[in-house]
């Protein structure tokens, strides 16, 4: 009888103390396309995130920190479902991640009903932030980025341009800033070219716009698809045709850039990161980042898992643990950090990153090809919502 | 004495069995509802497709075309309006019957390979014109804004994904209940005279056409029904319900569970489907390995073998259950 | 025009090149083998993997693709395939793609998933001005290549022993048999060529088509459009079939890039309606 009430006792104790240990803990759903095209994205910000959890500690306001990292494939109903598990089993304090527009997308309705701050780390279309009151980026917009190159393009006496990008969200994003602000300026853009996200075949589309004679080539394509363009670029002769090609970063993609070759030489695109960005913060942050990960170069995508990250802990500190997520949401809004990228914060407004853009050249550096800062456009603010 | 009172009613007592553990299944996890909700539907396309591939010998590499349809139907009128699950869940099955009457004469030709063709180059050609046809469908972001009415205006589609569950897992139920009348039917009966041996049929008076035109039709219905439930229960419909792996999954589930039994998708959705929530789980990257590594070590084993040792199994357990003794 | 015409050419030629031993594996022993494009890749990422670890030069990178993966296939052949002939084609189907699943898995495993990329010499790069027609060096090469390739095949299968029992055992097995050609060792050793020729196709190929672990599944459609279009009885149905496929597809997405690969698929569907075994199937075979 004694024994049996010790045991139930200690039975009860230890129930006790786990739920107190569960109190303890915060945990965050990683959600990213670790297989399928875009599984470089994946990598790239999981290695951050790790990263930044090997150097900061796993406690954070009190609290341990504990990662949960989900494959969804590229595929948005895949990464709806585990965010509502997450939610639902899991009791995450953070959906984090979001590799693609469609991912982030579907997951916007979880968090504003779970009242669960989303962290999106990578997606680039401008109406995101929108879409939830919990949703709050790190990453990058692609008005933000295209901006500037729209207005070197302009300033550098670009006439005539023909646009080349993905068809979805990002990247009609990116078509419809570029054609605005260089029209604006006075330029034409005879053609804009849309390729299909899956499958994509370069060839004719550049043969299209080759046979317009452009000055330039404004391009953007999702991170790793850089390449395939860049090679067909040069086997089209468009190279020696005189025209040059610009766009936002993500077509010299640092991941990918040193296996191009010497035919990204001479491209000329704004991106908020450069592995090359001249800061102690950035130089650390790769020397570090190469070390994790035998020798990655960490790209634009991987900065955004990194601020997330910092965003997360900062955020859990200013509350001092308090798990609540609108609390968190607020104490996001309006912060600001040096990251490995420059300067950078948070807007209160629209919860959307505000960040320096520079623009670069493609250069050899060392041996290796670099994108290499030449100008910078201080703190910018998504252009696709100041319109409204 | 309960076993005689259960053999007299048309669904025999394995069949309670299954129901009833299958009913039970959210009750016992409820931490797992929207994984069941998931192998609800994946169950229902597989029966679709077994009703096609098993009843019928249509193989068909493109099946994610009507269920796609159903899934996109289902979503729009969410979107527009029509909010009630129950009638759009109708319509949607409505719908995708249309698209699988016209497209049923294609299949009437031809071998295997070319039904396998045709199937894939239909569905392939709908991939491409949601994704054309982005002011409609959302093209590559997927069908934003779906929101879908309480269900029977009373139960509201919560995060847990409980009305989900029991929507989905009745859908499947009633449907399952229809094709099973269907196949035990004079109709179900000639057409696999027509699956068996196709001239004989004829000369015998079966109208082999008509019969083929008719279960490709009631089959699509299905699968409409099935990416209807998929659009409603997750309130999002992206370009992947058309994609040419939802197509080559449901046939991996179906000769899984195997084909020609009804049972077979239901029980590969749902050996597929944890294996798959299970080895994503242990290696985000690489699960596709394993799940590759097992299709390979079923083939090699003599899928049919599995097939049959899965049916024995579930016939044994289920029998310790209705508490006859096992032979 | 000619530029796209030309582009094309290239790119169904390649096609051929990859698709022509899955033409070969269906029509001999009937057997659908959807992992073909596994030893596409394999030779992609053999080339890859010589020219950046070991700098083995490009043109050398070709024939030791095709050995490689020629003795890959002829390892799995005999080791796995061989038990799958008599089964029903679901099996082969399910066991295929099971395959393909484990290629692109185990290559992202060891590669990573990002684009690779060969780098050229120098004298395949550029590009060359023709009676007014520009035209890619590279592409100029691959159809060299691959003519030299397809006239190479025919004359083995018109003119060589091998090539006559090759072509009666695709066109009755039995009575093949019966005369005492080893059929076995005859389907081995194509397969093992048409393994090593999906592996040519596919280092050759990287440069035009890309080359990601994704490969196999993204090409697979196409490989079985071509053989299904061109029929299996032949190998001038499938090359036919390939050329077709790639002007098409290239042209198509040239003209009218707002219907993306649709025209391919819907031109595919009603070839099929119109001639169920292949536009190029010889009369009374099969």
């Amino acid at each position: 009888m004694l024994r049996r009430s010790f045991v139930l006792g200690s039975v009860l104790a230890a129930l006790m103390s786990g739920g107190a240990v569960a109190q303890d803990v915060v945990k965050i759903g990683l959600i990213l396309p670790m297989t399928g095209p875009f599984a470089s994205t994946g990598r790239q910000i999981e290695a951050a995130v790790k990263l930044y959890m090997a150097q900061h500690g796993t406690t954070a306001g009190g609290k341990k920190i504990e990662l949960i990292v989900k494959d969804d494939t590229g595929v948005a109903d895949v990464t709806r479902r585990l965010a509502q598990e997450l939610v639902v089993n899991d009791k995450v304090t953070f959906l984090a991640g979001f590799g693609l527009t469609p991912t982030a997308l579907a997951t916007a309705p979880i968090a504003t009903q779970a009242k669960v701050p989303q962290i999106v780390m990578a997606a680039g279309t401008s109406v995101i932030t929108e879409r939830s009151p919990f949703i709050v980026r790190t990453s990058f917009t692609l008005p933000q980025n295209t901006l500037p190159i729209a207005d070197w393009a302009v300033r550098n006496g670009l006439k005539k341009v023909v646009t080349l990008v993905s068809d979805f969200g990002p990247g009609l994003d990116a078509e419809k800033t570029f054609t605005e602000v260089f029209t604006k300026g006075g330029g034409t853009v005879p053609e804009k070219l849309r390729v299909p996200l899956r499958n994509p075949d370069f060839a004719p589309f550049l043969q299209r716009a080759a046979d317009a004679k452009p000055d330039a080539l404004f391009v953007f394509v999702p991170s790793g698809a850089g390449s395939a363009v860049m090679k067909q670029f040069a086997e089209r002769g468009l190279d020696k045709a005189g025209i040059t090609l610009i766009g936002p970063g993500d077509v010299t993609d640092d991941d990918i850039l040193n296996d191009m070759g010497d035919v990204a030489l001479g491209t000329i695109t704004s991106m908020h990161y450069s592995a090359a960005h001249n800061s102690p913060e950035n130089k650390t942050y790769v020397a570090a980042f190469r070390k994790a990960t035998n020798g990655m170069r960490p790209n634009f995508m991987s900065v955004g898992g990194w601020d997330g990250m910092h965003l997360i802990y900062q955020a859990l500190a200013k509350t001092g643990g308090n798990t609540d997520g609108t609390a968190l949401v607020n104490a996001m809004k309006g912060m600001q950090w040096m990251s490995p990228r420059g300067p950078i914060s948070i807007d209160p407004e629209t919860r959307d990153i505000v960040q320096n853009v520079y623009v670069r050249k493609v250069e050899r550096v060392d041996g290796e090809l670099y994108n290499v800062e030449f100008a910078t456009f201080e703190a910018v603010r998504d252009p696709g919502k100041e319109k409204k | 004495m309960a076993a005689d009172w259960v053999r007299r009613i048309a669904v025999n007592h394995r069949e309670w069995v299954f129901w009833i553990v299958a009913i039970a299944l959210p009750l016992l996890f409820p931490g797992k509802l929207l994984l069941i909700n998931e192998i609800a539907i994946l169950a229902l396309f597989a029966l679709s497709l077994d009703l096609l591939l098993g009843y019928a010998g249509i193989i068909s590499l493109g099946h994610a075309a009507f269920f796609g349809v159903g899934a996109y139907a289902a979503g729009l009128l969410a979107k527009h309006g029509l909010a009630e699950p129950l009638v759009g869940l109708l319509l949607s099955a409505a719908a995708a019957a249309v698209l699988g009457f016209l497209t049923s004469f294609l299949v009437l030709r031809g071998s295997d390979l070319t039904r396998l063709m045709v199937t894939m180059g239909i569905g392939l050609m709908l991939l491409e014109l949601a994704n054309r046809f982005d002011t409609i469908t959302g093209g590559a972001d997927g069908l934003q804004g779906v929101v879908m009415a309480p269900l029977l205006g009373l139960f509201a589609f919560d995060l847990a994904g409980r009305t989900a569950c029991a929507y989905s897992m009745a859908i499947l139920l009633v449907l399952f209940l229809l094709a099973r009348r269907l196949v035990r039917s004079p109709f179900g009966l000639s057409l696999r005279a027509v699956k068996a041996n196709r001239l004989r049929a004829v000369s015998v008076g079966v109208p082999a056409d008509t019969r083929l035109v008719t279960i490709y039709t009631i089959a699509a219905a299905y699968a409409g029904a099935a990416g209807a439930l998929l659009a409603q229960t997750t309130q999002f419909v992206s370009l992947d319900v058309l994609d040419f792996h939802r197509s080559a999954d449901v046939l991996l589930v179906l000769v899984l569970g195997g084909s020609g039994y009804l049972y077979g998708g239901l029980i590969g959705a749902a050996i597929f489907k944890v294996m798959q929530d299970w080895l994503a789980a242990q290696t985000p990257q690489y699960w596709q390995f394993w799940i590759g590594l097992l299709l390979v070590v079923i083939v090699l084993a003599g899928r049919e073998r599995v097939a049959v040792a899965i049916r024995r199994r579930w016939t044994a357990l289920t029998r310790r259950f209705a508490g006859e003794p096992t032979p | 025009m000619l530029t796209i015409l030309f582009d094309g050419l290239a790119y169904g030629m390649i096609l051929f090149v990859l698709a022509c031993g899955l033409a070969v594996t269906l029509g001999l022993m009937n057997f659908v083998n959807l992992a073909h494009g596994a030893f596409a890749m394999a030779g992609g990422y053999i080339t890859v993997l010589l020219m950046s670890r070991a700098s083995v030069p490009f043109l050398l990178c070709l024939p030791i693709a095709f050995a490689i993966t020629a003795l890959i296939g002829l390892l799995l052949e005999r080791t796995l395939y061989v038990w799958l002939y008599s089964r029903p084609h679901l099996d082969h189907v399910l066991f295929t793609i099971g395959l393909v699943f484990m290629s692109i898995a185990a290559v992202d495993y060891t590669m990573g998933a990002q684009q690779q990329i060969i780098r050229l010499p120098v004298f395949l790069q550029g590009r060359l001005e023709v009676l007014g027609v520009s035209i890619g060096v590279y592409r100029l090469f691959v159809i060299l290549v691959c003519g030299v390739l397809v006239v190479v095949l025919q004359s083995i299968l018109v003119f060589t022993r091998f090539g006559s029992r090759l072509r009666a055992a695709v066109d009755d097995q039995r009575v093949a048999r019966g005369l005492g050609i080893d059929v076995d060792a005859v389907f081995a050793i194509t397969f093992a060529a048409g393994s090593g020729l999906a592996g040519l196709g596919g280092a050759l190929g990287a440069e035009i088509l890309g080359l990601d672990p994704t490969f196999p599944l993204k090409f697979m459609i196409y490989f079985l459009i071509v053989v299904t279009v061109g029929g299996t009885t032949s190998i001038t149905g499938p090359f036919l079939a390939a050329i077709l496929l790639g002007v098409a597809d290239v042209a198509g997405k040239y003209y009218v890039p707002e219907l993306g690969a649709f025209v391919i698929y819907a031109l595919m569907v009603l070839v099929l309606l119109w001639r169920p075994h292949g536009l190029f199937t010889r009369r009374g075979a099969r």
